[in-house]
């Protein structure tokens, strides 16, 4: 028996024809895949948000086909390949196929480099990243300039802690809630003061861990009003859930004006959401493995509002 | 009892052998076989795949509800960090070594390893550091609990002060795991390179050979980085240097480039032996030569090469500048093509063949439907817009457990049935294997599946408590985790009691191909002793009509009377 090209039969018009319905029905579901693929995110809040959604409908739409593809594939050989009972022969003596080879190396090789140039694309217009900026902890991170000339707003601060958000506006407003004007690139200086945290909203779909020893200058465009949660997500220890807060994105107008009444306020302390959890572990005898205590709620003119209910 | 009814050459065997008296004992002692050692391998890890698997169900409990209610966020924060350390430590990598250490003499035709003391050493040091390990839960302050990356400066916070501390066990517990897989290392590849039996050569090695052996060069390459960034980790925690420490002038993010610069290549160590797994059994259970058997042995070393440049994707929203993180989005894409080349060379052996769908092929299909769902995920995080999104959230848990669970473990699984009548010469009990299938797939895509969603929500990982927008995900996740646990019960019981009573195993059950088959079940001491086979043709020639040795049939009849 001879090997590799005894499977050369005439391709009978049924066998098309299925290959062409199969296909048919793996590009529709594809296509609905890609679609439907938008309503598993939150609401969209920044300039990302659009790219963001839109590069995962169509990686969700191209793995749809791959994947419906190869188990369709696999489905189809599990009913009607199986060996009969006390069947003791061997299959089709196939050892491959150059020409098919070649095929499925080089579409896969096309399809992410296509996708690589795309979202390299997509970098290059949000760039969010700006410099990151080493000091020494003595110093006062504040001092460091930021050199993003494309923001309206700012240098914002946000100062990560275990396990606290606080946010120093340019006119000296502290805030335990992040507001920000819609539609204005805003610019943050991202700083921690213990360990590594990451800046992450959801609505927005941009993250950004925050280094100690580093400030990292870091730009975004709210592009949407309402109110969304800011969540550490770079694991920082026994409260580590504990550590969000709220985005506030408002219209211009109702961004100064609070921005005006809470310069006046006075200082007093913010959203600590771990402190009451380990004074209750305190209560109960301090029980549990060993942890640092939570730092002090930060002093602040607008301490927040933790009832408020968020959007996504 | 009388040892009179068994051939002198089996009773001799270290191993052991059904119905021998003292089989037991082999495996308590600085036993050098292979054989013996690939047993103590497989079956320590299972105990700790128990271990990590109710870990598992700790976690999955405490999140079924969004509050943290079950028990303290720290001792979450330990446990978590534990069932990552327990579970790819103490289960993973040594259950790999285990099929190693069966497979490879045999496959090769070897008589032993090439270091058969070195072999020895580099298990026992398992029970060693898997004691430091669960020590680590009795000191004060409790185990490490900075999550099974250690990032610094968290793990070096040390709040009790003390100079024993679960952290410092946790790193001399990863160095000690880490000389034992270099051990290994040295020995798989020592033997595949210099003990094949005459007449084959690289391109007759059967693929698990050549995935063993691509696996374990990266353990080679990789692994001291690791090695020595958990050694700078452990002098900065415990003898006052600064490495990582940003008040000193260190920077936490070198040790995050020394951390992944081996641990990303490690998912490639566990999953390219399942990948060799793969291509062993879908042939014999497809009756079909496998499908471009030379890419899909070179592809393996290309995955290679490729997983030593690609670690920076785990570190896209780490503030690596613009241009690396498009180098590092390319390279791991093209991670996806020898891949893709070993999934559609599998499908093809599938296509047309006559497939039997016993227990090993059903784990083997699961396995292969999953891995496909996790390569597109992964292809997706690779992307770095949509990777500064669900980075760190639930959707690379979903993702890392799609590949390490879904694919890696039911290739575990799949190797265990189809290799448990070579090596314990009784056979399986079919039923039970399915049940225990039909359990597992279910559970875990009920586990990992909703996952991905919590994650593209934006629920980050590690994660005590959440927000209550989360829950249902995680209800049908915890529900997934639970039938998980109930799934190993048919396992448990299959093993124990086909390997005490089962009925005896034939030497080639499965009508398969392969050096090993020609063997008697279980195998002599030395295999093939000073009777090597030569190997004539490749190694998957179904339906080809070629033997695969000289004189097979005289190799047959030996196994047999045996």
């Amino acid at each position: 028996m001879t090997s590799t090209h005894t499977n050369k039969r005439n391709p009978n018009s049924r066998a098309i024809l299925i290959v062409a319905i199969a296909t048919a029905i793996d590009l529709l579901m594809s296509i609905l895949m890609a679609h439907w693929s938008y309503s598993w995110f939150p609401v969209q809040a920044s300039a990302a948000a659009p790219y963001v959604d839109q590069l995962f409908s169509i990686e969700t739409g191209i793995g749809t086909f791959i994947f419906l593809g190869c188990t369709g594939v696999m489905g189809w050989v599990i009913l009607f390949n199986r060996a009969p009972k006390y069947d003791e022969e061997d299959g089709d003596p196939i050892e491959g196929n150059i020409k098919l080879e070649i095929i499925w190396t080089i579409i896969p090789l096309l399809v992410v480099f296509a996708i690589a140039a795309y979202s390299i694309k997509v970098n290059e217009t949000l760039s969010t990243l700006g410099p990151k900026q080493k000091y020494r902890l003595s110093d006062n991170p504040s001092a460091i300039t930021s050199v993003d000339r494309t923001s309206i707003i700012g240098p914002i601060q946000v100062i990560a802690r275990q396990w606290n958000w606080e946010f120093v506006y340019p006119d000296g407003v502290r805030s335990s809630e992040l507001h920000l004007p819609v539609n204005q690139r805003v610019n943050l200086k991202l700083i921690s003061e213990d360990v590594l945290h990451s800046f992450f909203v959801p609505a927005f779909r941009l993250k950004q861990d925050i280094i100690p020893g580093s400030v990292i200058s870091y730009s975004l465009t709210p592009t949407r009003e309402g109110r969304y949660r800011l969540r550490d997500a770079m694991f920082s220890g026994a409260y580590f859930s504990q550590n969000q807060t709220d985005v506030i994105v408002e219209s211009e107008k109702s961004y100064s004006d609070w921005l005006t009444f809470s310069g006046e306020q006075p200082l007093q302390p913010g959203l600590n959401p771990s402190q009451p959890l380990y004074a209750r572990r305190l209560e109960k005898g301090d029980k549990g493995w060993a942890t640092v205590s939570p730092a002090p709620a930060p002093l602040v003119n607008d301490p927040g509002d933790p009832s408020a209910s968020h959007e996504a | 009892m009388s040892t009179s009814n068994y051939d002198p050459r089996i009773l001799k065997a270290p191993h052991p052998v059904p119905g021998a008296p003292d089989n037991w004992k082999r495996f308590f002692s600085f036993n050098t076989d292979a054989k013996v050692i690939g047993i103590q391998y497989i079956v320590s890890a299972l105990f700790f795949l128990l271990v990590g698997g109710l870990l598992a169900m700790v976690i999955r409990g405490e999140l079924i509800t969004p509050p943290a209610d079950l028990v303290d966020p720290t001792v979450y924060n330990g446990l978590n960090t534990m069932h990552g350390t327990v579970m790819l430590f103490l289960f993973l990598f040594p259950i790999l070594n285990g099929f190693n250490n069966l497979l490879i003499p045999t496959m090769i035709g070897a008589p032993d390893m090439a270091f058969p003391k070195l072999n020895a050493a580099a298990f026992w040091l398992v029970p060693v550091f898997a004691t430091i390990l669960m020590a680590s839960f009795f000191v004060p302050g409790g185990p490490a609990s900075s999550g099974w990356w250690s990032y610094p400066p968290m793990s070096l916070q040390n709040p009790l002060g003390r100079f024993i501390n679960g952290e410092m066990l946790w790193i001399t517990a990863v160095a000690l795991s880490g000389i034992s897989s270099i051990f290994g290392a040295i020995n798989f590849v020592t033997t595949i390179i210099r003990m094949r039996a005459p007449g084959m050569g690289f391109f007759r090695m059967p693929i698990y050979v050549w995935t063993a052996w691509a696996a374990q060069t990266i353990q080679l390459l990789a692994l001291p980085v690791l090695t020595g960034g958990a050694i700078m980790l452990l002098f900065d925690l415990s003898f006052g240097t600064t490495f990582y420490r940003p008040e000193g002038g260190g920077d936490p993010v070198l040790y995050q480039h020394f951390f992944w610069f081996y641990s990303h290549p490690a998912v490639y160590v566990l999953v390219l032996p399942i990948f060799g797994i793969f291509s062993e059994i879908f042939p014999v259970y497809s009756r079909k030569p496998l499908f471009g058997y030379k890419v899909v042995a070179l592809a393996s070393f290309a995955i290679t090469a490729l997983s030593l440049i690609v670690w920076v994707h785990h570190m896209f929203y780490s503030g690596t500048p613009q241009w690396m993180r498009n180098l590092f989005m390319v390279t791991t894409m093209l991670i996806a093509v020898p891949t893709g080349i070993k999934v559609f060379a599998w499908i093809g052996t599938l296509w047309r063949g006559k497939l039997r769908l016993s227990t090993p092929m059903l784990f083997c299909l699961g396995g292969l439907f999953n891995f496909i769902f996790a390569g597109i995920t992964g292809i997706m995080l690779a992307t770095v817009p949509i990777d500064v999104h669900v980075g760190n959230t639930y959707f690379v848990v979903a993702h890392f457990h799609y590949v390490i669970f879904n694919t890696i473990c039911f290739g575990v699984f799949a190797g265990i049935y189809h290799w448990f009548p070579k090596f314990t010469g009784r056979m399986y009990y079919e039923g039970l294997g399915k049940i225990h299938f039909v359990l597992t797939f279910i559970g875990a895509t009920l586990n990992f599946l909703p996952l991905h969603w919590a994650g593209l929500l934006g629920m980050p990982r590690r994660v005590a408590s959440y927000d209550p927008e989360f829950a249902i995900w995680n209800v049908i996740a915890s529900i997934g985790a639970f039938i998980l646990g109930v799934a190993s019960i048919p396992f448990i019981l299959n093993m124990i009691s086909s390997w005490a009573r089962g009925p005896k195993a034939p030497p080639n059950p499965w009508k398969a191909i392969g050096l090993e088959w020609l063997l008697p079940s279980p195998p002599p001491a030395e295999n093939f002793e000073d009777d090597i086979p030569t190997v004539i043709n490749g190694p998957y020639g179904y339906g080809l009509n070629k033997p695969l040795v000289e004189d097979e049939e005289y190799y047959i009849k030996r196994a047999q009377e045996a």
